[in-house]
């Protein structure tokens, strides 16, 4: 690897990293805006202009807060629950394809922390890890709540990643690719998943939810029924690092359903900005332009989704666990078997007709 | 008996299948929160903004003077007598020769002490008073206690000063916001709250 790319690609990965972070930061903020102005409150506005540096107040109580851990908890496990939650959440960014390419003395470098063929599979491996984190924090507390959230969190992870699977399989059949860059790039020209898989889409969208525990599934750290969760044992900055994670993880989920099926950082009229770029600035500097623009564009779509997810913890009311689990096993994973007969059926027989009759 | 007209049956039909489908539900759910996102805020950002609270309102106390700045208490202890929360604590005094310029009655309170922390603004102090001495003002609140010494307000805290005297000068809420509106402009300002020295 060359010097140049070797530095633009470290330089990249940091600026994942921290991008990750602060917009993971800057979510807890935003949870809290969105709360207060879906209620006709104002939210946090005293640290700071609009309460911009509330994250930071938090953060600094968290760190000066006792770091307590009980008697008869399992001290190393205790300890490794938080920092599994947090390394499973910061893992999975780094397969984001977050713009196209940027151009350097000829050598064309992937915004992209890894460039992974089988991208996809990667994060579905390090989400599926995250549970880990969870689980072993919950059964670490010695405590019955705790084990109670972490079972929860345990068994509704598991049956969601079924579903989530599923209704992937028909985006992975339509792309026959598992790089989630080249899902991206198929994706070019206004031509997004969503308009072809609308079904697998909301499959897609309701799982992710059960997957970061958000409300309507957040059964995990339900306050009415388990006081806690699986994290009424931590304090300090162990609980900062579950809540952080679940911050990233999702983060995480908006930017694979903006890559998945929104796709990415494609815009309508790209080529055009592409071409006017170029044309003034030359191929490098405007191809680099371009790249910002095209990153900016999928981080605002990354941003929707994620105030989507605040949107809907604000609105709607939080699920029985029966509910759960009929929605998750006899609803939701027969529709996405449908979806994916329907998509094969779509892929075999309309696809060449379509084309056919386009020709 | 029919309280409001928006009461409902209790039904238990079956669910359509748009109900049963539930996103129908759900959007209409996020349109409404969605609404209320974009509404007007109902907040006050209350130390920078103050509701009017109305003429009646019961903050602190004040110890009023005369037109001639004589102190019109007389130390007769109805007010003490009569607070709930034994908050008042008065220590009464002869007036002097050469004092008349000062006190109005020929006794008057040497020591006049309200705790606020026992005090719960029921005004019966100023209902009890005959001499028209002790009020609780409608446009001031105790400032909040950093400590315990800020508790017990003596006579320095409650006496009003000539040159700032307590008026009721609006007696309706819209009096109050052209009056608040004036303030804001610097047209008026005659009573300026006092702070704790
Ligand atoms: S307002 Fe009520 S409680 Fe307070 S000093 Fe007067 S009588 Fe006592
Ligand atoms: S304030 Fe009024 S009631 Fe209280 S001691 Fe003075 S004169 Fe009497």
């Amino acid at each position: 690897m060359e010097l140049a790319e070797f530095v633009i690609k470290t330089i990249t990965i940091l600026v994942v990293f921290v991008l990750t972070l602060v917009i993971a930061m800057y979510s807890t903020w935003g949870e809290r805006k969105v709360a207060g102005f879906i209620q006709d409150r104002m939210g946090p506005n005293r640290a700071g202009p609009g309460g911009l540096l509330q994250p930071l107040a938090d953060a600094g109580k968290m760190f000066f807060k006792e770091d307590f851990i009980p008697a008869l908890a399992n001290k190393w496990l205790f300890i490794a629950g938080p920092s599994l939650a947090m390394l499973t959440a910061l893992l999975a960014s780094a397969v984001i394809p977050f713009g196209s390419t940027f151009r350097w003395e000829g050598k064309e470098v992937v915004l992209q922390g890894v460039e992974s063929n089988i991208g996809i599979l990667y994060v579905f491996g390090v989400v599926a890890l995250g549970v880990y984190g969870i689980m072993i924090g919950g059964w670490a507390s010695n405590n019955k709540f705790s084990l109670l959230g972490a079972i929860r969190a345990a068994s509704q992870n598991i049956s969601y990643e079924v579903a989530m699977g599923l209704s992937l399989i028909a985006i992975l059949m339509m792309s026959s690719s598992l790089s989630l860059g080249e899902i991206v790039s198929q994706q070019h020209g206004g031509n997004w998943n969503i308009f072809y898989q609308p079904l697998g889409f909301i499959i897609f969208l309701t799982c992710s939810f059960a997957e970061c525990n958000r409300v309507p599934f957040d059964l995990p750290e339900c306050e009415t029924e388990l006081v806690g969760g699986y994290h009424t044992e931590y304090g300090s900055m162990k609980l900062g690092f579950y809540l952080f994670a679940e911050y990233i993880n999702m983060f995480v989920s908006s930017a694979i359903i903006s890559v998945l099926y929104f796709g990415g950082y494609n815009y309508p009229g790209m080529d055009w900005v592409y071409d006017q770029l170029t044309g003034a600035l030359g191929t490098q500097t405007g191809h680099n332009i371009a790249t910002l623009i095209g990153t900016a564009v999928f981080f605002g779509k990354a941003l929707f989704f994620i105030f989507f997810y605040m949107w809907v913890r604000w609105t709607l009311p939080r699920f029985r666990y029966d509910q759960l689990m009929n929605l998750g096993w006899k609803k939701l994973i027969p529709l996405a078997i449908f979806n994916i007969i329907i998509t094969g059926a779509a892929v075999l027989f309309l696809k060449p007709l379509i084309t056919a009759w386009l020709n | 008996m029919q309280l409001t007209n928006r009461s409902k049956q209790v039904s238990n039909k079956e669910m359509t299948l748009m109900e049963r489908a539930y996103l129908p539900a759900i959007a209409t759910g996020l349109a409404i929160t969605l609404k209320h996102f974009f509404a007007k805020k109902v907040t006050i950002q209350y130390p920078e903004v103050k509701r009017y609270l109305g003429p009646v309102f019961r903050g602190r106390h004040i110890l009023k003077r005369d037109e001639d700045g004589r102190e019109r208490c007389t130390a007769c202890g109805l007010c003490a007598v009569a607070c709930p929360a034994e908050a008042i604590q008065i220590v009464a005094a002869e007036r002097e020769k050469g004092e008349e310029k000062l006190y109005r009655e020929e006794k008057y309170a040497a020591v006049y002490e309200v705790n606020m922390l026992r005090c719960i603004f029921c005004g019966l102090c100023e209902e009890a008073c005959p001499k028209q001495a002790v009020y609780l003002r409608h446009d001031e609140f105790i400032p909040v206690f950093a400590d315990r010494d800020q508790v017990i307000w003596g006579k320095d805290l409650l006496v009003e000063d000539m040159n700032n005297r307590y008026t009721r000068e609006t007696w309706t809420k819209e009096e109050a916001y052209e009056l608040n509106a004036k303030r804001a402009n610097g047209e008026v300002t005659n009573v300026v709250p006092r702070a704790i020295p």
